[in-house]
């Protein structure tokens, strides 16, 4: 039987990690980390259904994620049809009338290597907290976690999973944007 | 031929699931001839790896996204865990 570690070490091992999981989610560090707790219980509880297949560190994740993916299904009321049409409305503001870009897009280069600049994640964790949302969720969820279109639908109680498309879409041009103007401008600013 | 505005909603669902192939078809004949929707499509493309990428990085090791646990907290979950055991 694998057995996962003392219970007693899980605050100092996982502590931190399973915090920053939660708080980019919840915005709130408060809820972030009743959300730990909540998770290291389970886990405690659980504790004789450790597999050991993967990590411990990944079972708590996992953990974590249906406390999330709970949260958010609880505190969620429906997605208003007003939110969907405001996000294609938005998106309608970039195109002319015949459909064209109104403004041209910068030319990021070569952007893999923001991916190894602490700044840059600093930047694009401030653009996700800025969307709005209905916006924020469907990204973070689909984008981050990874989950269908079914379940983004399920856990957001949007109607269609057309609208879920609608609202990723309009989530992820927004992050373009937030990118574009808060880092591949600024770094390129110069060279014009 | 489609427009930008279609074609900027079409890459983003690309990425989510299998578009029929004559859609398939016809944004890449646009992209062929749209350098703005190009870029709009390979920009689209970094964000979605970017965030795949994302909680790979908050390993507790990385200070890029610096947070940690209070130590009000983590004292309150430690005894709470405690009286659980």
């Amino acid at each position: 039987m694998p057995k996962t570690s003392d219970p007693e070490t899980w605050v100092s091992q996982y502590g931190d990690y399973l915090f920053r999981y939660a708080v980019l989610r919840v915005k709130d560090e408060n809820l972030a980390e009743d959300l730990v707790q909540e998770t290291l219980l389970a886990a405690l509880r659980a504790r004789d259904r450790f597999k050991g297949t993967s990590s411990e560190k990944t079972w708590l994740v996992a953990i974590l994620k249906h406390k999330i993916i709970d949260l958010l299904f609880r505190s969620h009321g429906e997605v208003q049809v007003d939110d969907i049409e405001r996000a294609a409305d938005t998106t309608e503001d970039r195109f002319d009338d015949s459909g064209h870009w109104k403004t041209q897009l910068g030319n990021w280069g070569n952007p893999e290597k923001a991916l190894e600049d602490s700044e840059f994640w600093r930047v694009f964790t401030r653009c996700v907290e800025k969307l709005r949302p209905p916006m924020a969720d469907v990204f973070i969820l689909r984008e981050l976690q990874n989950l269908s279109g079914k379940d983004l639908c399920n856990v957001l109680n949007i109607s269609t999973t057309n609208n879920a498309w609608v609202l990723l879409s309009r989530a992820r041009m927004r992050m373009r944007e937030c990118l574009e103007s808060n880092w591949f401008n600024k770094s390129d600013g110069n060279e014009s | 031929m489609l427009t930008c505005k279609e074609v900027s909603k079409l890459v983003s669902l690309a990425l989510d699931r299998r578009l029929p192939l004559n859609k398939r078809m016809a944004v890449r004949l646009h992209l062929l001839v749209c350098k703005m929707c190009s870029r709009y499509q390979q920009q689209l493309k970094f964000i979605h790896r970017a965030a795949r990428d994302y909680y790979s990085r908050l390993d507790s090791d990385d200070d890029r996204l610096a947070v940690e646990l209070g130590s009000e907290a983590r004292k309150k979950i430690t005894d709470t865990l405690r009286r659980e055991q």
